[in-house]
């Protein structure tokens, strides 16, 4: 065969291949949208809370840095829930509170009432009138609880992860029906770093010791690299077959105040219908745990990466 | 001793050696600090890195550093459209030699003190050069726009083939002179902002702004400085381009002049997000007229590719697969202008998308969402036009034959590649959920990693082979500096 036609042969087997592996990987791409991720292996072996869910932590009163930059911010006297609100907490709220006719069920979403909020006409603004409004989608194949009977369940295995798909409309119900309220931006950052100037709750540089982010390799990782929550308070220095975690509280004593889930905060700005989102989750990588970083969406947001935790006031 | 000289001289002097400078300074840049994010995170090479060269990375620090990092990798980018103009245009020799020498220590000093302060403990000594280096970068361009004046006698197009005025003037040198002013002005207007918050000693990334319902007039200005440097250093390397294909003729005649309205409108619209809310509506008809000009470039580059490559195979009535084999031939050649074309799938259009669909669709997603498509945006810009520029970089550099294949299809397939899979990713809760998108978010990641990958390899073995020729007592870089010498 003549070099010239060896050459053109081989140049065409190439092309071929490369179009072939294109299409491949946009067909692979593609048939595995939206297919739910396979089951952790950490689901079945580790299902009890590192923390107690139950329990509250003491924040005093006075100022303390907040930010990246560190302006000094002062807060009064509070209480917050030592870990996120459990998805076990949230099922057994809502078959109360569906009893009580606090929420309703339209179709498979939970409603509730809500106030609305003072419209500025802010550009980008979009107006929350008095009404009913999304507290969590149960149809949806990333919510971990069920409708059951006359009440709700929890899916095996993730009684004691914290509650996600949970709009800001249903953290907000779900605190106050227990006398609390949500954080404010400034109460959940000094929550998180107390009054020095900390990146993370726990000092300073992160590893996958330490929490649950992107690639962190725990044991709620799925073979195709879905990271999926842990339970709470599961970065406490206990040790989870190989994988070995450090006690990563903050200064008063709470666990998973970056990442795992990112919380809901309470805060409502002028010009503005976004709340407010911090400690960054399972989804995000390691500088975005950091006290002060932010995430914002709209309160009808419900993510596989968020939930909440209250405070109540101290008198 | 006195090879060494040479080289030197062959390095510091001639425009090919202060390009391949500055390109090789900037592949060294990118290749370390490429290091310290995305997977190589996981791979655990960031630590590997930060160890080794003794870096001191404080949390707190995180976007002062990335933003000192985009400068430094820009002033040499910029340095290189400066050699590049130089040597395109007419001028005095001496003023060339000015213009580049400033412009060399400049972005050299800034870059390397800019990195040593932000990377490795805040020693303010680097600061200061860091600002030295900036101040000589910017009397650098202060020297270029008085060496571009159009208005001189000297530099009358006197080939009607091109555009130009009644009076003579030569409007593609205007249009250049256009865009080196405009660079100063959007330059001193990021340099005002960032003087401000630098004195202050804070720092923030434009996309963590966006949803803020007041920003301040200096948040403003360094989101307008940031978007109309990207564009410039665009109609910078177009204009370039231009002049590598020898763009004349009709097209010529019509793009010039509406390469030169638009880039004015576009800087004026960038400037007026200080003051205007309508700044959007100013900086899309300036890209209208950049993009069309843009476009009639492309038509003329491809034209002429075709009819050339025609013309060398000595086909008089060539068919429609012949013309389609003709033009692409030439890789670099045909991929400097594909580029281009292909900038409007992957940044325009998508840009437009959002632009349009922002209340509906991208400001319903939650910020860290929004944040992932504009950062997207920005850096699929920035890649596509360093690809083009290293098309022509490939080709300065004399690479021939079937190197010139294989480095021209790697860059074009390979970039394409990754810029689809990182259009793919940023879009993607278009079309899936966070819960069910694994598949999508692995697929896409091994598509931008494999293309950047490749890019990166095929970009190190074009330096490795001219540094490798730097060695050769008379390889091709005594040639060419012999070359240049004579020509001056």
């Amino acid at each position: 065969m003549k070099p010239g036609r060896m050459r053109g042969r081989i140049r065409g087997r190439m092309a071929a291949a490369i179009v072939t592996a294109a299409v491949g990987l946009l067909g692979m791409t593609l048939t595995g949208c939206n297919v739910e991720p396979s089951p952790p292996p950490g689901l079945t072996l580790y299902t009890e809370a590192g923390a107690d869910p139950e329990a509250w932590a003491r924040v005093p009163a006075g100022p303390f840095p907040m930010g990246r930059d560190g302006v000094e911010v002062t807060t009064g006297a509070f209480e917050i829930m030592v870990t996120p609100v459990t998805n076990a907490q949230y099922a057994r709220y809502l078959t109360e509170a569906l009893k009580a006719g606090q929420v309703i069920l339209d179709g498979d979403t939970v409603m509730g009432f809500y106030p609305g909020d003072l419209f500025r006409g802010g550009k980008h603004e979009k107006e929350y009138r008095a009404g009913y409004y999304p507290h969590m989608p149960l149809g949806d194949p990333a919510t971990r609880i069920v409708r059951k009977g006359d009440g709700f369940a929890v899916k095996p295995g993730y009684e004691n992860h914290p509650v996600t798909m949970v709009t800001w409309f249903g953290a907000r119900a779900y605190c106050e029906a227990i006398g609390g309220r949500l954080p404010t931006e400034a109460e959940w950052e000094k929550a998180a770093r107390g009054t020095d100037r900390r990146p993370y709750p726990w000092g300073d540089g992160i590893s996958p010791a330490h929490a649950n982010y992107y690639h962190s390799k725990d044991p709620f990782e799925t073979p195709e690299g879905y990271s999926d929550t842990t339970p709470v308070g599961f970065y406490n220095g206990s040790r989870y077959g190989d994988f070995l975690t450090v006690n990563a509280v903050s200064p008063y004593g709470l666990y998973d105040m970056a990442g795992n889930v990112a919380e809901w905060t309470a805060d409502i700005y002028p010009m503005t219908h976004y709340r407010f989102l911090r400690g960054g989750s399972k989804a995000n990588y390691g500088y975005d745990l950091r006290v002060w970083s932010r995430n914002s969406a709209v309160p009808e947001y419900a993510s596989p990466n968020v939930g909440f935790r209250c405070v109540r006031d101290v008198r | 001793m006195r090879s060494l000289t040479d080289r030197l001289r062959y390095l510091f002097t001639s425009t090919r050696g202060l390009v391949l400078l500055a390109i090789g300074l900037v592949a060294l840049v990118t290749a370390i600090w490429s290091s310290l994010s995305g997977p190589m995170v996981e791979w655990g090479v960031k630590d590997f890195v930060v160890r080794t060269l003794g870096m001191r990375l404080v949390e707190a620090e995180r976007e002062g550093r990335i933003i000192t990092l985009y400068h430094a990798i820009a002033f040499a980018v910029v340095a290189v459209l400066v050699y590049l103009i130089t040597a395109a245009l007419p001028m005095p020799a001496q003023r060339r030699v000015s213009i580049n020498g400033t412009i060399t220590v400049g972005y050299i000093l800034a870059m390397f003190s800019g990195l040593i302060f932000a990377y490795f403990g805040r020693n303010w000594v680097f600061h200061g050069l860091f600002l030295v280096g900036q101040a000589l970068l910017f009397y650098g361009g202060c020297l270029l726009a008085v060496a571009l004046w159009p208005w001189g006698q000297a530099y009358r197009q006197t080939d009607p083939a091109y555009a130009r005025t009644r009076g003579g003037v030569d409007l593609e040198r205007t249009a250049f002179f256009v865009m080196t002013v405009s660079t100063l002005g959007s330059a001193a207007l990021g340099a005002i902002a960032g003087a401000f918050f630098g004195n202050g000693f804070q720092s923030f990334l434009a996309e963590d702004l966006v949803r803020e319902p007041v920003k301040t007039a200096l948040q403003k200005a360094v989101i307008g400085h940031l978007h109309i440097m990207l564009t410039l250093i665009c109609i910078a390397a177009a204009l370039i381009i231009g002049r590598w294909f020898d763009f004349k003729g009709i097209l010529h005649k019509i793009a010039m002049p509406m390469m030169i309205f638009g880039t004015v409108v576009i800087t004026v619209g960038a400037w007026s997000v200080v003051v205007t809310p309508h700044a959007h509506t100013i900086i899309y008809v300036g890209s209208v007229f950049v993009m069309l000009a843009a476009l009639l470039l492309v038509i003329f580059g491809w034209g002429k590719l075709i009819r050339n490559r025609v013309a060398e195979l000595g086909l008089q009535r060539p068919t429609f697969g012949q013309k389609v084999k003709a033009l692409l031939h030439d890789p670099l050649r045909f991929g400097a202008l594909w580029q281009m074309v292909y900038m409007n799938f992957v940044v325009s259009g998508v840009g437009i998308f959002m632009a349009i669909r922002l209340d509906e669709i991208f400001r319903v997603w939650p910020h860290r969402e929004e944040r992932i498509a504009l950062t997207g945006h920005w850096h699929a810009l920035s890649f596509l036009t360093a690809t083009i520029l290293l098309c022509y970089f490939a080709d300065m550099m004399g690479l021939r034959g079937r190197a010139r294949q294989w480095f021209g299809w790697v860059l074009i397939l390979a970039s394409d590649l990754a810029l689809a899979g990182a259009t793919v990713f940023s879009m993607k809760r278009l079309f899936v959920t966070e819960y069910g998108q694994q598949a999508v978010v692995n697929g896409t990641m091994l598509a931008i990693d494999f293309g950047l990958g490749a890019v990166l390899v095929a970009l190190a073995l074009l330096l490795l082979w001219r540094l490798a020729d730097l060695f050769r007592p008379g390889g091709r870089w005594a040639r060419e500096l012999a070359e240049e010498v004579a020509k001056e």
